[in-house]
């Protein structure tokens, strides 16, 4: 039976990754052809203000080394075999190996991303579970206010608000950017990448909070109603031991799932959290590759953010597989 | 002396109707019975009367929009809600209708170790599982796994670890092959006579019979005759109340002949007897006020003409 269930979850992340195969050649045609079609001209793009120093013969040249003479099917081709072969082509604006650039990006949004998913996470939990137990209370009401007016506030307004009050007011934390402007980068210590991603952080994780709050104290209180927690108050289990062995096993799971299937979101999230913090993380560099035409950066941005929104659903997915023992046991044992 | 008494109980919710409107709707009312050590009462009602809250109402753990008066009972001493909570699980045991009624994620010899009021749970919940013929399996099973009849005897182990000893089962056999139910009946009679206060909330009268000592008949949220299980015999003449003896006529194994019209609704309780509107005797004084309950022969009754 083990062997019967080991198969049944290797094939469902085999269905899950022809999904995400299709899915992606889907992106990157449509992301092609968008970029083909928009009024981005690759050849000036690339040139930038030198333009005028280039005649209309040397830029036709540009175009031909470059293949854009070509049909779109066959530009589209070439793309497509570079980008089997790992190579997503070089960054207009940075002058080097998009991978490269992701990659670093990567690593400092990650950090970024990884504490406001925590934070919210936790907090939001913990949020949802109080409003809970104490529905109808003020305190549930407060938590309830407070996540319908933050589910309806924009990223960017919240982060300026951070920026006005704790930053420019208060003068606690820096105004913005990842490291100390004209400090050397072999000189940056930990504690000074920490103080620069504190506010960031924050503003993505009270945004987050809302969701899984609001998810969890309705689940809960469907659980507290339910006949099992009914029949277990027939059995004399109140209070904290009651919500810890039938209430908290019964939540924890969907709000774990949600959380991962909010990747999408935290991505969104951060690209505009650091935009306005000017924190150089795949946002930011999302941003400025869409305005300064950056196409295989775009282009590469754009892919690598599918695969990553992609792999928080697979991760959901899966963890309902094989923790919930519904999915995971079949009937005979 | 009674292990447990329910005097006068009466259990209303508000109800807002059109607008702001609010509205009393007697769920239960006037409902007396008592229980005795080593025996089943069975109470016996059409499907949705309000028969479970009445389990609800002795454990303490209705909704709490439920608004509750009258008197409760448990060895003679009145039952508060403080007296419930610390009764409940452990003097006074709830077996419920169906598998939801266990968590969903919790194995089940776990949540019957839970319930037990020993000092070793783990043995208290095998001794009780062999003795009910659940398989060593069963244990780590999910709720989700079990069938109807283990289910069943898994819901009746919470009980019996508990030691608790007025056990209150509420529609214990719903969807159960015939097989399951009997050996069910027979466990609930086996509780008795070791000693336990058994309450059979049911709609299955056929299987209340087999093994009842007492039948209190249901309707419309109050008990219209408490009778021995002999009364129930023949064409029901040893009956007192006219609903009982329709109730008894209506069986498959009797005349079959179903009793026309339904029950009211609670917002629409009729001003006298509740029976009145069906009743085949009703006379005009049956609508001054509802009928108080009496004793009539070796039983009680709420009808003005029954003799
Ligand atoms: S009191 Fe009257 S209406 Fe009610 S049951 Fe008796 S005879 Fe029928």
């Amino acid at each position: 039976m083990r062997k019967n269930a080991g198969v049944k979850i290797g094939s469902f992340i085999l269905m899950k990754c022809i999904r995400m195969l299709t899915l992606l050649f889907a992106i990157c045609l449509i992301s092609f052809l968008l970029i083909k079609n928009s009024p981005i001209d690759p050849v000036q793009a690339y040139i930038g203000a030198d333009m005028l120093k280039v005649g209309p013969e040397q830029r036709e040249r540009i175009a031909e080394y470059w293949g854009l003479d070509q049909p779109v099917i066959v530009q589209f081709l070439n793309w497509g075999s570079a980008l089997l072969k790992g190579d997503l082509g070089t960054s207009m604006i940075f002058r080097r190996p998009v991978s490269e650039i992701i990659g670093e990006r990567f690593v400092n949004s990650v950090v970024l991303m990884l504490t406001a998913w925590v934070l919210s996470g936790v907090i939001g939990f913990v949020m949802g579970v109080v409003s809970a137990m104490k529905k109808d209370t003020w305190i549930d009401r407060i938590i309830k206010l407070y996540c319908y007016t933050l589910a309806s506030t924009p990223t960017f307004w919240m982060g300026l608000l951070m920026l006005i009050v704790f930053a420019v007011w208060l003068g606690w934390f820096p105004i913005g950017l990842g490291v100390p402007a004209g400090v050397l980068a072999e000189d940056v210590t930990i504690a000074d990448r920490l103080q620069h991603l504190i506010l960031p952080a924050l503003t993505l994780s009270v945004l987050g909070v809302a969701n899984v709050a609001l998810h969890t104290r309705e689940k809960l209180i469907d659980v507290l109603a339910s006949d099992y927690v009914m029949f277990a108050r027939a059995r004399g289990e109140k209070g904290f031991l009651l919500f810890w062995r039938h209430g908290l096993r019964n939540i924890a799971l969907p709000a774990i799932t949600l959380q991962f299937a909010a990747f999408s979101e935290l991505f969104g999230g951060a690209v505009l959290a650091e935009q306005v913090f000017s924190y150089p993380g795949l946002g930011q560099a999302t941003v400025e590759a869409g305005l300064r035409g950056d196409v295989p950066l775009l282009l590469g941005l754009v892919l690598f953010s599918t695969i990553f929104v992609f792999a928080g659903n697979l991760i959901a997915d899966i963890i309902y597989y094989v923790v919930d023992p519904r999915t995971r046991e079949s009937r005979t044992i | 002396m009674s292990v447990l008494e329910v005097k006068d109980l009466l259990i209303s919710f508000n109800q807002y109707t059109s607008g702001l409107k609010q509205q009393q709707l007697n769920v239960i009312s006037n409902l007396t019975i008592t229980l005795e050590k080593g025996e089943i009462l069975a109470v016996v009602g059409a499907s949705g009367s309000g028969k479970s809250l009445l389990a609800h109402a002795i454990l303490g753990i209705l909704p709490s929009n439920a608004n509750v008066s009258g008197t409760l009972r448990y060895d003679g001493e009145v039952l508060t809600p403080a007296k419930q909570a610390s009764l409940r699980g452990s003097e006074i045991a709830l077996i419920p209708q169906s598998v939801n009624y266990l968590d969903p994620l919790m194995r089940v010899g776990n949540q019957v170790r839970t319930s037990a009021r020993v000092e070793n749970p783990v043995t208290a919940q095998r001794k009780v599982f062999e003795r009910l013929h659940l398989h060593e399996n069963v244990e780590k099973m999910y709720p989700f796994q079990l069938s109807g009849g283990m289910a069943r005897r898994t819901l009746l182990s919470t009980a019996i670890v508990s030691g608790a000893k007025v056990i209150i089962a509420d529609e214990p056999t719903p969807g159960l092959d015939p097989v399951v139910i009997k050996e069910a009946m027979e466990s609930f009679r086996e509780l008795a006579d070791s000693g336990c206060a058994v309450m059979l909330i049911t709609h299955d009268i056929v299987s209340a019979l087999s093994i009842a000592d007492k039948i209190a008949v249901f309707y419309a949220g109050t008990t219209v005759e408490i009778a021995p299980v002999e009364n129930f015999a023949g064409d029901g003449e040893a009956l007192r109340h006219p609903y009982s003896k329709a109730l008894w006529r209506a069986l498959p194994q009797n005349d079959f002949i179903p009793i026309p019209g339904a029950q009211p609704h609670p917002g629409d309780l009729p001003p006298g007897c509740l029976f009145a509107p069906r009743c085949p005797l009703a006379t005009p004084e049956c609508d001054r006020g509802q009928p108080e309950m009496r004793t009539l022969r070796d039983g009680m009754v709420r009808c003005i003409h029954a003799t």
